[in-house]
């Protein structure tokens, strides 16, 4: 393959993407830190390079429901938002989900209000995990390139037809440049053809009515459907993984390993903290401490045979948040717990960081490591620390 | 527009859920003769969009939420536009008040401010009469309705009717290209602005004052007598705003007392034992009819 090399931030390689995916429609409404790839996009159609319309709405409410009609009129349709945006889009999330529409959304991460705060963390998809949406998490540049295309792929296939959100953290990935390897448009339309649209589309000929009442006789198995779509989606992206490295060279599974076949403590996550954390193994390693990483690239749905199988080694798993599920734990560790509740398996902690934009630096990933290291899986009295926080300054 | 140019076509199959003398969805059913077949249906949560369900419609629809008819519409508009499919397609979009003056005023006025090309019909029952008859943005002065009751100390709506949201101005202000205020008991006037709508290039905007038995506490047999009596008091004005310009459709000869309008609605009693409130209520309407130019002559 030519070895062409861009230097591009996390919203440029979104727009990029879109363009070499031939979107159709594209609607939304500004919002730190996602405006730029709305700003991109405009100039790809306005210099010409993208023949796509742009709605440009006046909430994200609106860029949703409109992204939504766009869908259903059988155009690839392409959405970004944030934060307090994605908030306001919640009604319209479970609407185009229900409806089984293959809308894409761009989501750099970032923290929701109150108090005001315009910097990173899980907060605001992990609010939405169960909105019925497929989430992919990017840790880089390139894989937010790569993965808004697989996006596309993914919802659009016959046997998922729904939405997918590409989650990447605000700033710390959306706004630094990176070096990347674009993909080639040639192979981008052989990896992603034109639309043949499998959904629900308007015809005059055929008339149907879409979003009809479904009283509690058909409901339950309407639901199950929807359900068991969303679960095909980790094989569906297992296979169009295998597709990608076929044609582009890079590989992609819902979980990803990193030094984990004999780690004794794994440590587990999503998006840009993972990457921090492999450094942080590389350095452990060098010491012959026994540690490595499992990302989820995939958390809806949840990768439970994949996960299960790259952890079942471990004897402890140290569980990264960068979020909080008031009045719990955070929002990924109850997933991971489930996996090996009723079996033999690794235990598990969780550690709370990085909230609102808090840096989680190397230090912090060690720290979590001696904690992982030093528990005895049999004696957890404790699960849920937080360890960039002053706590002792509250408690 | 004449009756014989009425099609005998229908667009809704029988079996609509709708209480009986629904002036909404007589409404819907005179649009939809209006604008043909080749009509995409944004049903908006409200009455009719309860109403049309188990494939009532002949046409393509959607049971669009509370506040996102005209986006979803704005979205159907640009991705047929994307496929070469959008010539000869009509965009219906039909909302109650509640969905058009309150929580969807947002998105309707986005939509018309992008240019989209569809038609709006706002069917006004001066209520949410889907929930059970709640007071909205559009309801009367005096109206009881169930979050405005008449109570032993306070009785029915009292904010006063000059602060009711206009609607009809509010999407002419947006500079819309068509748009009309009708009413159910002139339907041809009604289907022949439906149509105007249609042929417009751009959004077009019709309100539709359409009765209400059930919320009103009205004979369900006299839906059209009491939209006709609207009309003929004042109560409703029936005109047109093509490019700006103002045109009175119908015109009021011998101008009808308010009391002949609202006396048959059990929802006005409070207000008809009112008499220092009806003469306020007859003289706001007496104004603004003479702003209009709405009476024929002067009334005697």
């Amino acid at each position: 393959m030519q070895e062409v090399r861009e230097v591009w931030s996390g919203n440029r390689a979104v727009a990029e993407s879109v363009k070499r995916a031939r979107v159709q429609v594209v609607s939304a409404y500004p919002i730190t830190p996602q405006s730029s790839v709305m700003e991109y996009i405009a100039k790809f159609i306005h210099d010409g390079e993208l023949d796509a319309r742009m709605i440009r709405v006046e909430s994200e409410h609106s860029a949703l429901s409109a992204a939504c009609g766009s869908s259903l009129s059988g155009a690839r349709t392409f959405t970004a938002t944030s934060s307090q945006g994605l908030m306001l889009m919640a009604e319209v999330l479970f609407f185009a989900s229900g409806l089984r529409l293959p809308v894409v959304m761009a989501l750099p991460n970032r923290c929701l209000e109150s108090p005001v705060n315009i910097w990173s963390d899980h907060q605001d998809s992990l609010a939405v995990r169960d909105s019925g949406w497929i989430q992919l998490y990017a840790s880089d540049v390139q894989e937010v390139h790569d993965m808004t295309v697989q996006a596309f792929k993914l919802s659009e296939d016959e046997r998922i037809l729904l939405p997918s959100m590409i989650c990447y953290e605000g700033f710390l990935i959306s706004h630094v440049s990176e070096v990347v390897n674009p993909l080639p448009q040639d192979l981008v339309d052989e990896f992603l053809p034109e639309p043949d649209p499998k959904w629900a589309v308007f015809d005059i000929e055929n008339p149907f009515q879409v979003n009809e009442l479904l009283t509690p006789e058909g409901f339950p198995e309407y639901r199950y459907k929807q359900h068991k779509a969303m679960l095909r989606a980790v094989d569906v992206y297992t296979e169009i993984g295998r597709e990608f490295a076929r044609i582009f060279g890079r590989e992609y599974s819902p979980v990803r390993g990193f030094m984990h076949e004999d780690a004794d403590v794994l440590i587990v996550g999503i998006g840009s903290i993972m990457s921090t954390a492999r450094q942080v193994v590389k350095e452990l390693r060098e010491r012959g401490e026994k540690v490595g990483t499992v990302e989820l690239k995939m958390f809806r749905p949840f990768p439970e045979k994949e996960f299960r199988e790259l952890t079942e080694n471990a004897r402890i798993l140290a569980v990264m948040d960068k979020d909080i599920g008031f009045g719990s734990s955070g929002m990924v560790y109850p997933d991971i717990t489930r996996v090996w509740y009723n079996r033999d398996g690794p235990s598990a902690l969780n550690f709370i960081v990085g909230l609102g934009g808090r840096e989680v630096v190397p230090e912090t990933i060690h720290r979590i490591y001696r904690i992982a290291k030093d528990t005895d899986p049999d004696k957890i009295e404790e699960d849920v620390f937080w360890p960039d926080t002053m706590t002792e300054v509250i408690d | 527009m004449k009756l014989k140019e009425v099609t005998d076509e229908e667009f809704l199959h029988h079996g609509g859920m709708a209480c009986p003398g629904c002036g909404a969805y007589l409404g819907l059913r005179l649009a939809l003769k209006a604008l043909g077949k080749n009509t995409i249906l944004f049903n908006v949560t409200g009455c009719i969009a309860t109403t049309l369900i188990m494939g009532v419609t002949k046409i393509p629809m959607i049971h669009t939420l509370f506040e996102n008819g005209p986006a979803i519409a704005s979205g159907v508009d640009y991705g047929l536009s994307a496929l070469e499919k959008r010539e000869g397609i009509n965009l219906l979009v039909y909302a109650g008040d509640g969905g058009t003056a309150d929580i969807g005023l947002q998105s309707l006025s986005g939509a018309i401010e992008r240019g989209h090309d569809f038609v709006y019909i706002c069917y006004d029952n001066e209520s949410y009469m889907n929930t059970g008859g709640q007071r909205s943005g559009t309801t009367p002065f005096g109206a009881i309705t169930t979050t405005t009751p008449a109570g032993k100390k306070i009785k029915g709506e009292t904010r006063p009717i000059h602060l009711r949201k206009d609607m009809v101005e509010i999407v002419a202000a947006h500079g819309t290209p068509y748009v009309a205020s009708a009413s159910i008991a002139y339907p041809l006037d009604f289907m022949e602005k439906v149509k105007k709508a249609a042929e417009t290039r751009g959004p077009a905007y019709i309100h539709l004052f359409a009765t209400c038995p059930t919320g009103w506490g009205a004979d369900p047999a006299k839906t059209i007598e009491i939209a006709r009596l609207a009309v003929q008091t004042g109560m409703i004005n029936l005109f047109e705003i093509v490019n700006g310009e103002r045109r009175i459709t119908v015109r009021v000869r011998k101008r009808k007392p308010v009391e002949e309008y609202l006396k048959l609605q059990r929802r006005f009693k409070p207000l008809l034992e009112d008499r220092e409130a009806l003469k306020s209520l007859q003289d706001y309407v007496d104004r603004k009819c003479e702003l209009l130019g709405v009476d024929m002559e002067d009334r005697k």
